[in-house]
């Protein structure tokens, strides 16, 4: 099935206004919804969709919805989460800059599923031009009635409006995201109690990501069942994956889960093969955050069988010999990228993003940046790598939210697939600076240091 | 002062302060950085403390409360940028302007900041220029920029 569910009518002149989008089947989800479904019917249809959620953990939306809390005369809120800032990712931003009406279609019905009628797409600041397209969408929106009171006679009233950060990583958390949207700072906030019970402004409320939401528009359409038809396994429908680094085709590629990465990679449908006919090096399949995988553990598991892009197969072998699907912010490395340097930069970030608030993090990141540093720059000691190792482990599980894990995985995982690479550094001190280390060998994997 | 009220009526009445984000915005835009004197003014304007503000103002990488030029260079160093060549841009634009990353040209025109991931991985190297995105960057492409915004300064703003 090479059908597309989100971006399927993407190439049609005009698809971001209205008029167009209306004239290829928008907002007929929400006409069907609004005269024949109940918002349980609706919540219904997603638990069968089985989708999962889009922005990198993966968790079951319907699910997520049910355990919305409804205390009588207390108002509810749903937010889309489009502070996309995962390294790698950029495939929200396509979404909402090419087909925004989807996005607010997804809104309205995911709204009326959960019985809310004020819902903000909290946005991060540096799409500033992505909030424009945004806001001409919903006033054209307002001014079709599809948003505002009594919407098309149905007895539903919903505001939209779109609110924006300010350069804040952490504020993709949930609860981060909040305090923000609180005019705060992003600090995230102890759970429980969880946002479905104490929100925005002390409701409930529900958090989504874009493409998420996006996905509730064919699932109303189409119906849960013909969603969950797309897929494979426990990973079903399509997915959005934002392709980068040394690849002939970098983009943002519709994928119906469960096709191999082999095919994602080398195909010219999809990514077109390793730029300038390099050798695949690394991979890191879901954004910064998850574990780096090794050449001969991208395309094959360490079973020997294929490796799909299905949130099931990127994981197999657990972190010991897999990933995560995450959110889909696919980064390519060929031969000449260093996995030191990459770790490096990738600590940097996070030492940067990290708020503060806990110690482990807040201090681990800086550790980590430091350390690395002076590995990449052949200043390091052996016992420097097994000083990463040791703090990359304090921070794991220690911290309020998951930065502290999204910074302690991509060094964890470097080390135990690069540990040569680490080594080589630190026995050739003069050349790690201008030299690049290439291929790591391919090995019988037995966790290292675990 | 109208685009300040429209912010601030997306939301419920008594919770103003969550405009703050967007309000510190546009104070930005209008008055270049956030001196303490614009802070305060705008908690008066949201009906919150100074120190509400101040903490936000802090917390947030977009916001400059100190002096910075009319146009802000920030490049994306993040991960995928960095593949294709992000320290070369930083360098260029170094040597072309005489200043350091973080640093602001004598005539008060250009800041050159390195920055983290913008969500533009697929397009790299990239860079942002007050707000707007300029991707697939080469030498010849910055050239072309900084003269750009020499000539026209408030380009850099999509003028909301």
């Amino acid at each position: 099935m090479d059908r597309k569910l989100l971006l399927e009518h993407i190439g049609v002149e005009g698809i971001h206004t209205h008029d167009v989008y209306r004239k290829q089947g928008g907002y007929n989800a929400v006409e069907k919804a609004l005269k024949s479904m109940s918002p349980d019917d609706i919540v219904e249809e997603v638990k069968k969709s089985g989708l999962r959620g889009r922005g990198g953990a993966g968790f079951p939306t319907g699910m997520k919805w049910s355990f919305i809390a409804k205390p009588e005369g207390v108002p509810r809120h749903f937010l889309c989460n489009a502070d996309e800032s995962e390294p790698g990712t950029f495939k929200d931003r396509y979404l909402m800059e090419k087909i925004p009406h989807l996005l607010i279609e997804g809104m309205i019905l995911s709204s009326y599923a959960l019985g809310c009628n004020q819902s903000y797409i909290y946005i991060r600041g540096e799409y500033m031009y992505v909030l424009q397209i945004l806001e001409k969408a919903i006033a054209e929106a307002y001014a079709n009635g599809w948003l505002g009171k009594n919407i098309k006679g149905s007895g539903f009233d919903l505001e939209l409006a779109v609110s924006t950060g300010a350069g804040a990583y952490i504020c993709g958390e949930e609860t981060a995201l909040i305090e923000s949207l609180e005019g705060k700072r992003g600090n995230p906030r102890i759970k429980p109690p969880f946002p479905a019970v104490k929100g925005l402004w002390g409701r409930p409320t529900v958090v989504n990501n874009v493409e998420t939401i996006a996905a509730v528009v064919p699932i109303v359409n189409e119906g849960g069942d013909a969603y969950a038809q797309f897929g494979i396994g426990r990973s079903t429908g399509t997915k959005l994956i934002s392709a980068s680094g040394n690849i002939n085709k970098p983009g943002v590629y519709e994928i119906n889960m469960g096709i191999t990465v082999e095919e994602f990679i080398y195909s010219d449908t999809y990514c077109g093969g390793m730029k300038n006919g390099k050798k695949l090096k690394a991979c890191v399949p879901g954004g910064s955050s998850v574990p780096i995988l090794p050449h001969y553990l991208v395309c094959k598991t360490a079973g020997g069988e294929d490796r799909l892009m299905s949130y099931e197969s990127l994981s197999d072998g657990g972190f010991a010999t897999g990933s995560m699907l995450g959110s889909g912010g696919f980064i390519v490395y060929d031969e000449d990228q260093c996995i030191v340097r990459n770790t490096w930069n990738f600590s940097r970030f996070y030492h940067h993003e990290s708020c503060g608030q806990c110690s482990p993090c807040r201090e681990g990141t800086g550790w980590m940046e430091k350390v690395l540093h002076r590995l990449e720059y052949g200043h390091g000691k052996m016992e420097d790598i097994d000083l990463l190792w040791d703090i990359q482990q304090k921070i794991e599980g220690n911290t309020i939210c998951p930065l502290g894990d999204a910074a302690a995985w991509p060094v964890a995982a470097a080390i135990r697939h690069f540990r040569e690479e680490f080594e080589w550094h630190v026995n050739e001190p003069k050349i790690c600076t201008t030299k690049n280390y290439g291929l790591v060998t391919e090995k019988k994997f037995e966790p290292v240091n675990a | 002062m109208q685009e300040v009220g429209r912010q601030i009526a997306k939301f419920p009445e008594g919770m103003q302060k969550s405009a703050l984000l967007s309000v510190l915005h546009i104070a930005q835009a209008h008055f270049g950085h956030l001196s303490e004197p614009v802070m305060d003014y705008v908690a008066r304007l949201l009906h919150i403390l100074p120190i509400e503000v101040y903490e936000v103002a802090t917390f947030y990488s977009m916001y400059d409360t100190v002096p910075v030029g009319k146009v802000k260079l920030e490049v994306c160093r993040t991960g995928p940028c960095m593949i294709e060549g992000a320290e070369k841009i930083v360098s260029y634009i170094e040597n072309k302007l005489g200043i350091k990353d973080g640093e602001t040209t004598a005539d008060g025109m250009f800041t050159l900041k390195t920055v983290e991931c913008l969500g533009a991985c697929g397009y790299a190297p990239m860079l942002q220029a007050g707000e707007k995105f300029h991707e697939h960057l080469t030498e010849a492409k910055v050239d072309e920029l900084i003269e750009q915004y020499r000539n026209n300064p408030k380009a850099n703003y999509l003028g909301l």
